[in-house]
């Protein structure tokens, strides 16, 4: 099986402090792959460094068989990004924000219109795509922002808490369409989450990051049992391998930004 | 959508890869300024709020200051010589605090999605300035008409007025992306603001929009002289007036705001990817 993306000793600093450090890892083709971890444990930079955002300070990727140092302009061709803020242009309707990031990204014109169709259809928007983002739900928000990123058939998706935020409901449909995503187009999925039951349900391995490192990796079940505990789950996981990490609840600028999201996901 | 077959290479990377850079830095930057053109089309009071302060210069300050000649301004009316000084100033408020949407932009994680897209970064800053650029075109409009209402001695010569949109375009390029460097080294409305607000009339002040340079104290001058709102005041001033003419040359100012225009593009093309970090 070939490897989608691999990173090795991937590392970011920002001055003194090691915000990812030396992070080496290999996502096959087709899997979805969860990262997780408390706030703060680098997991947002380490995807900010694959989309090509922010230059690794050390280490390396080869993201669908693109160097991230040395081919950043083909990476970006081959990857979907949803990031972890809103992305979707509220004064633009849903129809306007899929068809200039199309344009953005080279889908030649004559076949954009049908593309842009297909992709409200396939994410239940076509009703809603002359509205105003402004006046979408968050789970509608968050479903054309997948659209947007999935518009260039990427082979690697990239979804930075894409439930942060989200009612159950919403929630929900967001799972279903990653379990679409994957099962129609085979694309390579990257996400980062804090719900222990989101990885559990979509990924087929997770990496357990704190402060910078993987402290753990592998398929949900089998990190499960590795705590030899009948019942356990992966709340449990997280628990003993972050070591309860209640020291670590993110800076302000964090926290606000979050709440931010929330509020205006409402 | 359609299922990608299994070992088929992905459209999307070979889409495009053969258009030449110029071209995709081209087309990019119309894309860019496609999506302002659809915002204003969604909601264009904007740009009824923003003729006000124009139409206030004209009217209120042009009016007085052409009754009492107090200002010497050779052959002109101080209002023919006022309302190209006017059209400019007004593409300059309207692009000098443009940079704060890019700050919003990356409030909202706009920026990240455009950043992680193949558009050339470049691209990215002039297709911002061309949008500066439409906004000031609709400045222009209001201008002229008011011009035409104050009975100012307009230049209708299509390529002279094809020159002035090309000076507008010039003008908002250079102020904008000035606006959006500034916007990228401090990262935060308030400052933003702050630095907009202290720029603005120092820029408008030293200039020769409302009064010739020659009657400015020399240490004014030399600061006009380098003030690349002066230029495009020249060069519009010669193109908006029937019998206009050009201090500098229409040449020379045409020239130094294509320099300042590349030079600030450059640099902002740099700074602007820090934005999402």
């Amino acid at each position: 099986m070939p490897f989608a993306l691999e990173t090795f000793s991937l590392t970011r600093r920002f001055g003194s402090l090691t915000a990812v450090d030396a992070l080496s890892l290999s996502i096959e083709s087709g899997e979805t792959f969860g990262l997780l971890g408390p706030n703060g444990a680098g997991k947002t930079t380490t995807i900010k460094m694959l989309v090509t955002l922010l230059p690794p300070t050390g280490g390396g990727a080869v993201i669908a068989g693109c160097d991230l140092r040395r081919q950043p302009g083909d990476v970006r061709r081959a990857i979907g990004y949803v990031p972890q803020l809103l992305s979707a242009d509220g004064t633009l309707t849903g129809r306007e924000n899929l068809e200039i990031i199309g344009k953005l990204h080279d889908i030649p014109r004559c076949g954009l219109k049908a593309r842009v169709d297909e992709a409200l259809e396939f994410m239940g928007l076509a009703d809603s795509a002359g509205k105003l983002v402004r006046d979408y739900s968050g789970g509608m928000i968050r479903r054309l922002e997948v659209a947007q990123s999935m518009l260039h058939r990427p082979q690697v998706l990239f979804l930075d808490e894409p439930t942060t935020g989200l009612d159950p409901v919403a929630r929900r449909a967001v799972w279903e369409l990653i379990r679409r995503l994957r099962r129609n187009y085979g694309t390579t999925i990257l996400l980062t989450t804090h719900l222990m039951e989101e990885a559990d349900r979509l990924c087929r391995r997770v990496a357990i990051m704190d402060r910078g490192r993987i402290a753990a990796i592998g398929k949900p079940a089998a990190l499960k049992a590795s705590l030899h505990k009948p019942g356990a789950t992966l709340d449990d996981v997280f628990i003993r391998f972050t070591g309860g990490a209640l020291d670590s609840g993110g800076n302000y600028r964090d926290t606000s930004r979050t709440r931010r999201v929330t509020s205006r996901l409402g | 959508m359609t299922p990608r077959e299994p070992g088929a290479s992905p459209v999307a990377s070979v889409e495009g890869r053969h258009a030449g850079g110029v071209i995709r830095f081209i087309d990019k930057t119309f894309v860019m300024a496609e999506l302002e053109i659809r915002k204003l089309r969604h909601d264009a009071s904007e740009l009824v709020t923003r003729a006000v302060q124009p139409a206030l210069w004209l009217l209120v300050f042009g009016q007085v200051f052409t009754k009492i000649r107090a200002i010497p301004t050779g052959p002109f009316r101080y209002i023919d010589f006022m309302t190209p000084g006017i059209l400019a100033q007004s593409v300059l408020f309207v692009a000098i605090f443009y940079g704060i949407s890019i700050i919003w932009e990356r409030d909202l994680g706009i920026v990240h999605k455009f950043l992680a897209s193949p558009t050339p970064r470049a691209a990215l800053v002039s297709g911002k300035a061309l949008s500066a650029g439409v906004r000031s075109l609709s400045q222009g409009v209001v201008i002229y008409l008011l011009a035409v209402l104050l009975g100012v001695n307009i230049n209708w010569d299509p390529l002279a007025l094809l020159g002035v949109v090309l000076v507008i375009l010039f003008g908002a390029s250079i102020f904008s992306t000035f606006s959006l460097i500034i916007a990228c080294l401090v990262k935060t409305r308030e400052r933003f603001m702050g630095i907009g607000q202290v720029l603005t009339m120092p820029l408008f002040f030293a200039s020769n929009a409302i009064y010739p340079i020659d009657l400015m104290p020399g240490w004014l001058q030399a600061i006009s002289r380098v003030n690349p709102l002066t230029y495009e005041v020249d060069a519009l001033r010669a193109l908006m007036l029937s019998g206009g003419t050009s201090a500098f040359g229409i040449g020379v100012d045409l020239l130094v705001l294509f320099l300042v225009t590349a030079a600030l593009i450059w640099l902002a093309s740099a700074l602007y990817p820090r934005v999402a970090y």
